[in-house]
């Protein structure tokens, strides 16, 4: 009898069946699903890098690729937040608590977090873009002694989008220093409004030559993120994102998510922005 | 459990083969039944309910006043509302009748064109009235409306490919007519959905599906045309068909100031 | 299983096979349970399909092939390999067109998940050219050689028996030379055929062909077998006169991503597939999900799709390549220059399917040289 990850190694394509624990909504239209995998042994076993993604399957439906946004040691489950936009996440915002998917993963290349030992840690998100990033924030809060300060600079369209609200006052309570922004404020808004650039661009309380920054959000908004950061003086080999593309295999066998030289799914998510430079910029690749 | 999704299946200016796709979807008519309620369907059962609908299947173009108002009741009745076919999606071989005189026609067609009512052109259901979902063919695929009644039940969207007929031609091992014998095909501009059956007989796509997604047509008559390849009058014959109509299709057209279809060619 | 390695060192002396006996080759290999596929006229082409006799091979024909136009012609002479390669490869017998590669059934506790095991029995190749045997080493790469292998390549490549055969001529479409892939046959066969006048040049290239051999009349080669398949060849490598040149190729082509020759490329380019889909290594593919109307069972079907079509590159925010400039610069620039990144090899060996298969023409050859003509 092969073990799990024999027979995941041998056949890229086997799913695991997982069961949604739980779900908890986040903000409008977004939710996290935890996920179980049904069997005890394998939700046991698995494990992730932060940054990394699965590839979550509805039968019938599809599959999706879906970063983690956080692991069992935070509730007990592996969790994913999801915006309901496509047809796969439409059939999963519908499903019931107890309902079973199938999971693959987890792929990719996650957040460097060794390498942030000794530097400032900036982490920058747009929106859902702060779902990937959650586990790394987990993890450098789970050990503060390593890293220099760590920043959240987060941006969304409006107020109510801002994600993890609680959670984040937590995080500011273990040290983590948090500036939000949003494009369109309501009245009772009172924070700073504008794209998150313009909070890398105010940012004080960091070595530029020390520092390192994880981005993930929508393309432009990391685009403009990386020009402000090397005007700050980071560097652009300490500058990384996370991108997104089409994806279909997740194993770099399909070809649907090309990026230039990269495989999003393997030589990704997360990627060196000096690796990418001369393709971020490029339309239509 | 919840009651079944109400089907309706409704038709205007066409020839009925669409519709009948589904009652040819024979070993799974049962299962489709099972799980819709179909309450409107005049080509098959007398029973005829009102509205509201879940899923009004629409078949044909608009050619009369009649079918102006009717179309925009069954819009108001459904929830979905899918078009079936080249006439629904495009408006059809009668369409050609857009480059006419239609009063002409109706003299030379009936004794008495007053009795006639009619509206000077065919045009596509989406000229009217919101469509959920076009589903292409001359006629449509069975099977594909399958996929879109399984989809609806599912609640996703229908998966259907918007990709050159080539495309289906090289899965399926054809070798390409255009390259290895010279004969005119639209496969290389046509959406697919046929299977790409006519190469598969070494004749050449002549369209039924309609273009496909982004079609290079300036190039295709272009390569058709040069250095007489292809007669100009065989390009026209391709470009007025069941789909002649279709926007992209009627902007090459245009652009190739192609004579009107039946009307006397250039030079 | 390593691809079939056959160093020279390790070859045994050139014999020859009657032409007759060819069908004692055909013959062995279905004795030994393979399924042996090969050139067969269909559709006025030369194609790959099954074989069972060696009359289906389309002797006595040949192929004339420019861009955009292939047409059979007869030969002078009933040569049975007498022609270049044709609209199909191996790849649609390596890495089929559909497979179902997963299945979902609903039960009682759940959904069980489960993959497909492939059922083909194992192919022989008989006919593959030097740039064949390239193409099928770049996908090596990519289904096997990697951090993921594909289960249905790994397998069917594992079980492959290779027969190639020396080209003697060329098309004009033909730049393999360009691309060092050949048009000698130099590794990658289990057997190498090369044909003469009045037999075949018969070479062995591994354990496998050797022990297949062993059964053959085969009689040693004689000084003038050599000779003539040396000339053989010779005239191949003079009629190779299609010419890319690769140097810098990477940085020139990564380097003029804005070069104005993409807009005039996406005039004439219908954007149709063809050119990947003819293409012997290309190995883009979709999975679609196929279930019946209860959705109690459903099946995961992949099938070849190509960076061509729109919907190749969907995200939720929208179509990332949604002009036909992009989507060909997509394919060249992967083809010829990131390919080298991601495998360690180009992605073209030279074979020219794709100019020749492409409806209006277009040569990557032509594209490439006008890129380097004037940089961006």
């Amino acid at each position: 009898m092969k073990t799990a990850a024999a027979a995941i190694a041998d056949n890229p394509w086997l799913a695991q069946r997982a069961r949604i624990a739980r779900v908890t909504p986040e903000v409008p239209g977004v939710a996290t699903y935890h996920l179980r995998l049904v069997d005890a042994q394998r939700h046991a076993q698995y494990a992730f890098q932060p940054g990394q993604f699965n590839m979550l399957y509805l039968p019938g439906v599809g599959e999706v690729a879906i970063s983690l946004s956080a692991g069992a040691e935070q509730q007990g489950t592996w969790d994913h937040t999801i915006r309901a936009a496509g047809s796969v996440t439409r059939a999963l915002a519908q499903l019931p608590v107890g309902a079973e998917l199938g999971l693959r993963g987890p792929y990719g290349a996650g957040w460097p977090l060794t390498e942030c030992a000794g530097r400032d840690v900036i982490v920058v998100a747009g929106g859902l873009g702060l779902a990937p990033l959650r586990p790394a924030i987990h993890a450098l809060l789970a050990e503060p002694k390593r890293w220099g300060r760590i920043h959240l600079l987060l941006g969304a369209r409006t107020a109510d989008s801002l994600l993890y609200p609680g959670e984040r006052s937590a995080w500011e309570r273990s040290g983590l220093a948090a500036q939000t922004t949003v494009d369109r404020a309501t009245p009772d808004w009172t924070g700073n409004v504008g794209v998150v650039p313009l909070l890398v661009d105010r940012l004080a309380g960091f070595d530029p030559a020390r520092a390192i920054m994880f981005i993930c959000g929508p393309e432009v908004m990391m685009r403009y993120t990386i020009r402000s950061a090397l005007k700050r003086g980071i560097a652009a080999e300490r500058i990384w994102l996370s991108l997104e593309r089409n994806m279909q295999c997740a194993v770099g066998l399909c070809g649907h998510c090309q990026f230039g030289p990269a495989f999003i799914c393997q030589d990704g998510p997360v990627l060196r922005s000096d690796r990418i430079a001369p393709f971020l910029d490029v339309e239509g690749l | 459990m919840a009651a079944c999704p109400r089907l309706a299946v409704f038709k205007f200016a066409s020839c009925d083969g669409c519709q009948l796709s589904l009652l040819s979807l024979e070993d799974e008519l049962l299962t489709v039944a099972d799980r819709l309620d179909i309450v409107y369907f005049l080509e098959a059962t007398s029973r005829v309910e009102p509205g509201p609908y879940d899923i009004a299947l629409v078949e044909g173009s608009i050619t009369t006043p009649d079918d102006l108002a009717r179309i925009e009741q069954v819009r108001r009745d459904a929830k979905y509302l899918v078009t079936i076919g080249a006439c629904a999606t495009a408006g059809g071989i009668q369409a050609l009748r857009n480059w006419g005189d239609s009063a002409e026609f109706l003299r030379a067609v009936y004794a008495t064109p007053s009795y006639i009512e009619s509206l000077a052109t065919s045009t596509p259901i989406s000229a009217h009235v919101r469509v959920d979902f076009e589903l292409r063919g001359c006629p449509i695929d069975k099977y594909q409306l399958l996929e879109v009644l399984q989809a609806l039940l599912a609640g996703r969207r229908p998966r259907l490919p918007a990709h050159s007929v080539c495309l289906d031609c090289k899965r399926r091992g054809t070798v390409c007519v255009v390259v290895a014998q010279g004969v005119p095909c639209l496969g290389p501009v046509t959406h697919a959905g046929c299977g790409a059956i006519c190469p598969s007989y070494d004749r050449g796509c002549y369209g039924c599906y309609g273009p496909c997604a982004q079609p290079n047509l300036a190039s295709l008559t272009a390569q058709l045309g040069a250095n007489g390849a292809t007669p100009r009058e065989t390009i026209v014959q391709l470009r007025s068909s069941f789909n002649g109509y279709a926007a992209e299709i009627r902007a090459e057209s245009d652009r190739l100031e192609l004579p009107p279809p039946g009307g006397a060619p250039h030079g | 299983m390593p691809p079939a390695d056959s160093a020279a060192s390790s070859r045994l002396p050139p014999q020859l096979l009657a032409k007759e006996d060819l069908q004692a080759l055909l013959d062995a290999l279905r004795r030994a349970g393979y399924r042996v596929v090969g050139p067969r006229l269909s559709q006025g082409a030369i194609v790959i399909d099954e074989l069972t006799d060696i009359a289906e091979l389309p002797r006595g024909w040949t192929d004339e092939q420019v861009a955009g136009q292939y047409r059979l012609q007869r030969r002078p002479d009933e040569a049975y390999f007498g022609y270049n390669v044709g609209p199909h490869s191996w790849k649609q017998f390596l890495f089929p067109p559909q497979a179902t590669v997963a299945a979902a059934e609903r039960t009682a506790e759940g959904w069980e998940l489960r993959t497909v095991d492939d059922q083909q029995p194992p192919y022989a190749f008989l006919g593959a050219r030097a740039c064949d045997l390239a193409a099928i080493a770049v996908q090596d790469r990519t289904f096997i050689h990697a951090q993921y292998a594909d289960p249905i390549y790994r397998r069917r490549r594992a079980e492959a028996f290779i027969v190639a055969v020396d080209c003697g001529q060329a098309a004009s479409t033909c730049f393999c030379a360009s691309m060092n892939t050949g048009p000698a046959c130099r590794q990658g066969f289990d057997l190498l055929l090369t044909e003469l006048a009045g037999a075949f040049l018969f070479e062995v290239g591994t354990p496998r062909g050797a022990a297949l051999a062993a059964g053959l009349p085969l009689r040693p080669a004689d000084e003038a077998a050599l000779a003539e398949a040396a000339a053989v060849r010779q005239q191949a490598v003079a009629q190779v006169s299609k010419q890319l040149d690769t140097t810098d190729i990477r940085q020139v082509l990564l380097g003029s991503l804005e070069h104005p020759r993409w807009s005039q490329v996406a005039e004439r380019c219908l954007s149709c597939t063809n050119c990947t889909m003819v293409c012997p290594t290309c190995f883009c593919s979709s999975v679609r999900e196929v279930g019946d109307l209860s959705g109690e069972h459903v099946e995961r079907q992949r099938e070849w799709d190509s960076c061509f079509n729109v919907d190749f590159s969907y995200l939720s925010g929208g179509i990332v390549r949604n002009q036909i400039r992009a989507r060909y610069r997509q394919w060249l620039t992967h083809k010829l220059a990131s390919w080298i990144d991601q495998f360690d090899v180009s992605g073209c060996v030279g074979c020219g399917r794709c100019i020749t298969w492409c409806p209006v023409g277009i040569d990557l050859t032509e594209e490439v040289a006008a890129i380097r003509e004037e940089p961006a």
